[in-house]
């Protein structure tokens, strides 16, 4: 076993997106679920000691209740499917130019389980996004971000620390509730904090990124005005493309063409960009982070499952279960197994240092 | 090195500018301490040094501002960060990372410095700021005192020439800020470094500065002058100079050294009169209001309380200190019932604070936390009135008038964002106040408050334990407990070291004792006043 020590960001983020997009390409409940157990075993071994380590639980919490909201919209607006009819809700006849919105209506086991289906998975790619900020904090992805994107630098900051800044403001925010004398459960609870928790974590991103400015993030060095304007411009291109080809490789219905050469002509703009600001050599890392065995374990391991859901989908096994007429989803052998081998960074990555590994001991938090 | 040039800066929407027309200038190697008010605009000039302020404010800047010969106009702060170093006011918000060491190299590794380079002056800044033994640590599990420590040094690594801080000890105990206002004392000195510094606590950093930057506030022209001119002339100063300025000591001492070698007629004079009779008579104290028996608490594997056993009594303020993370704020948290006690019980007014529901927890037990402003989320004043009325069920108005007698002259209409530090701690204060809860908790309620409003402060507890609460204030601020206190409890490790009257704690404590104290000692008097009301009883007042 290896000495306590962190494990490269990317490497965590490369297992969690690789499983999020395993959620993606299937909406069989049996595994959506296991890739949640993955996730959870993996960061109950793993995590670190920082205050966003904890953030996991929340984002199952927030999957919860996206499946409750993609059910009730079902029940409410969704297409009226044939099938076995639980209840009836009273319809409402909408006008002509409303054609294909219903309102109300008999709903169907059918349509609750297709709901089921699709909010499951979203609650997936939430948990996915979850494993990855607890397991590693989302201040050393920042960090190893490569230099090409700093030229987004704010929106990036913003986009990578908000849901963590997001867990620790609600908590400020239902403390403050009590002390208001304003009952802390509850769904009007709830939805009364929303505006202050994302008012808060707007703020300390904001916070977060003025003060990043200030320590030379993004800085432009010797680069002119029209070397700095072409290399955004390369860099915009290059990232709508990798959205595109992302989104190709996501969805197997799209084109062809937004797939594999999207994604090439991204990395081919942002490689570009980084030659038009001349300066990937002003960067230095104090004592960066390796890339040895168990980050290769670690990130093949997230490959591996991937590579199986896509042979899963080849070899024509139930990754879409049916839903009209429902049937018991099968349980597709060789993805399974590929998310068996999903889990091995439970026993490869290194343990993160804990406080008790640290030489003295730990200042209490006042 | 710093020049503001006929600078004037207006936030988007405001009515009329934060800062008109501010010209001074800052030489190599000074310290300077910039003073003001609350609200006055303190912390949106320092922010302006590295253009910060306007470019992530928003708002105009009219002027120039140039630091080592390059404007802010031209360069956006990520490039004038090897030139200028800013630390704000609450450094765990500006930490970039998890660890002290990557948080020192952060900026090297943003200036593109080479590795071996970075790896010597991190050890350099490791020893400069004493950050040596807790070079590994996670920066959550640091000391307020720590945090600072480590965020001066991030910032110094990048080699700037100019360093600003905006109240870098507001949130220290003595003991932490003595250590931060050595290392800046010690940049200062052998490094020549330039450093500009906002502060209220000026008790702390005057006898340190160079140079003062008195900003009036409402637009009126700033004041620039050493010390010595700047308070002949301002109504904020600290006890030290008040002293002087009673005493008719000129030139004006600005330490408590300077003030005790001027002070040895003064104390003969007072070691005539019958002191006793001038000193704040002790309240007259009630029935016991909250109680702890062996209280217990835990994060994780550290302990934070060790079996506190303490009463609180209607009608007494109560302060609590000790030094940061000695368990003030975990104290405070289980008397209102945010927490529950791991083991042992507390008790409010016969209940466990953390078995009542919301609704009831106010009734008995009432927090403002350190951050008062989290309290306040609706769009305005009057809102956040109702809204306090509504959730307490009680007659509509009663915030507001509450809220009247605390701090007058507050628009119904404002956001609360756009108040004072002081009228937003007032109006959180009356939020909690508003359902009479016979306990008052007040976490660090001076942070952020100039002497004006902390004076206005001390009256409304004052009068509040006349009405019978129990108040209890955690605070590192020796001048107020010196003002308001009756008795002073101090946590050490999660621990009571000592509790008693507030007078006697603080005397003889080298940490704790205020100013005055310092200077007039053996002689217990604490505070300007109690020495005016003795001086006046003699007849015997130099300039009245």
């Amino acid at each position: 076993m290896t000495a306590p020590r962190l494990l490269h960001p990317g490497a965590w983020w490369l297992w969690a997106v690789a499983l999020a997009a395993c959620a993606l390409r299937t909406t069989n409940p049996v595994l959506l679920c296991l890739i949640i157990a993955v996730t959870g075993w993996v960061v109950v071994s793993r995590r670190t000691d920082v205050p966003w380590s904890r953030s996991f639980a929340s984002f199952l919490r927030l999957g919860l209740i996206v499946i409750a909201v993609r059910l009730v919209f079902q029940i409410l607006f969704g297409v009226r499917v044939p099938g076995t009819t639980l209840f009836s809700i009273p319809e409402v006849t909408l006008p002509s130019w409303a054609a294909g919105v219903s309102l109300g209506g008999p709903v169907t086991i059918e349509s609750l389980m297709a709901a089921f289906y699709q909010g499951l998975r979203l609650a997936t790619v939430l948990a996915c996004f979850g494993a990855a900020t607890s397991l590693c904090s989302p201040y050393r992805m920042l960090r190893a971000l490569p230099t090409v994107l700093y030229e987004a630098g704010v929106a990036v900051t913003v986009a990578f620390t908000f849901a963590p800044q997001a867990i620790v403001a609600s908590r400020q925010v239902r403390e403050a509730r009590r002390l208001r004398g304003r009952s802390d459960r509850g769904f009007r609870a709830w939805s009364a904090s929303a505006l202050p928790v994302l008012e808060g974590a707007l703020d300390r991103a904001v916070a977060l990124a003025a003060s990043m400015d200030s320590r030379g993030y993004g800085r432009r060095g010797g680069a002119s005005v029209s070397q700095r304007r072409r290399s955004v411009g390369l860099v915009l291109v290059g990232l709508v493309a990798i959205a595109i080809g992302s989104y190709g490789l996501l969805d197997p219905g799209a084109p062809t063409m937004f797939r594999i050469p999207a994604l090439a002509l991204g990395v081919v703009a942002l490689v570009g960009s980084l030659a038009a600001s001349g300066r990937s050599a002003e960067r230095t890392r104090y004592r960066p982070d390796p890339w040895v065995k168990p980050e290769w374990i670690v990130s093949l391991a997230g490959l591996i499952a991937l590579a199986s859901f896509v042979l899963a989908g080849r070899m024509g096994d139930a990754l879409t279960p049916s839903t009209n007429p429902l049937e018991v989803p099968a349980v597709p052998i060789v993805a399974v197994v590929g998310l068996l081998v999903a889990t091995l960074p439970a026993w490869f990555a290194p343990t993160p240092p804990t406080l008790a590994t640290l030489s003295t001991p730990m200042a209490v938090a006042a | 090195m710093i020049r503001f040039e006929h600078v004037t800066i207006t936030y988007p929407e405001a009515d009329a500018p934060t800062l008109v027309d501010v010209s001074f200038e800052v030489p190599e190697g000074e310290l300077c301490l910039v003073v003001g008010v609350t609200g006055s605009g303190k912390s949106t000039l320092l922010r302006a040094v590295n253009g910060l302020v306007p470019r992530f404010s928003g708002g105009v800047l009219a002027g120039s501002v140039v630091i080592d010969g390059k404007s802010t106009a031209d360069l956006p702060p990520r490039d004038l960060a090897d030139v200028v170093g800013v630390v704000g006011q609450d450094p765990a918000a500006g930490f970039v990372t998890d660890y002290v060491e990557d948080e020192l190299a952060y900026a090297m590794e943003n200036l593109g410095v080479a590795p071996e380079v970075m790896r010597r002056r991190v050890e350099d800044i490791l020893d400069l700021l004493g950050l040596h033994e807790i070079r590994y640590r996670p920066l959550a599990s640091l000391s307020g005192g720590q945090q600072q420590r480590v965020a001066i040094g991030a910032v110094l690594t990048a080699g700037p020439r100019v360093l600003v801080l905006d109240e870098p000890t507001s949130a220290l105990d003595p003991a932490a800020a003595e250590e931060v206002l050595a290392a800046l004392t010690r940049l200062v000195h052998d490094l020549g470094i330039t450093v500009l510094i906002a502060e209220h606590r000026l008790e702390r950093v005057v006898q340190y500065a160079d140079r003062i930057v008195m900003v009036p506030g409402d637009g009126r022209p700033v004041i620039v002058g050493t010390p010595a001119e700047v308070f002949g002339q301002s109504s904020v100063a600290p006890p030290v100079v008040e002293l002087g300025r009673l005493a008719g000591w000129s030139p004006l001492p600005l330490s408590v050294r300077d003030a005790r070698r001027l002070a040895g007629p003064l104390r003969e004079r007072l070691a005539e009169v019958e002191l006793s009779a001038f000193r704040r008579t002790p309240r007259v104290v009630g029935e016991v209001v909250a109680i702890t028996d062996g209280l217990q608490a835990s994060y994780g594997p550290v302990t934070a309380l060790r079996g506190i056993e303490l009463q609180f009594r209607a009608g007494e303020v109560v302060a609590l200190m000790g030094r940061n993370g000695a368990g003030k704020s975990t104290l405070l948290n289980h008397l209102v019932g945010l927490r529950e006690p791991a083991s042992g019980t507390v008790r409010v007014m016969g209940a466990e604070p953390h078995r009542l529901s919301a609704h009831d927890v106010v009734r008995v037990a009432g927090l403002v936390p350190q951050d008062s402003g989290v309290l306040l989320y609706h769009d305005t004043v009057a809102a956040e009135c109702s809204a306090s009325d509504r959730d307490a069920g009680l007659t509509a108005g009663t915030t507001r008038s509450v809220l009247d007698q605390i701090v007058p002259d507050i628009k119904a209409t404002a956001h609360p964002r756009d108040l004072s530090e002081g009228q937003r701690l007032g109006l959180a204060l009356s939020i909690v106040l508003a359902s009479e809860p016979p306990l008052l908790l007040l976490d660090e309620p001076t942070r952020g408050l100039d002497y004006g409003a902390k004076q206005r402060l001390v009256a409304v507890l004052s009068q509040l334990a006349v009405k019978g609460h129990a108040v209890v204030i955690a605070t590192h601020d020796v001048e107020v407990v010196a003002a308001v206190a009756d008795r002073c409890v101090v946590l050490a490790e999660g621990e009571v070291v000592s509790d008693g009257p507030a007078r006697d704690v603080v005397i003889h404590s080298p940490v704790f004792a205020p100013q005055v104290a310092k200077v007039l000692a053996p002689l217990p008097l604490l505070t300007v006043h109690e020495v005016e009301l003795a001086l006046a009883s003699v007849g015997d007042l130099p300039f009245s």
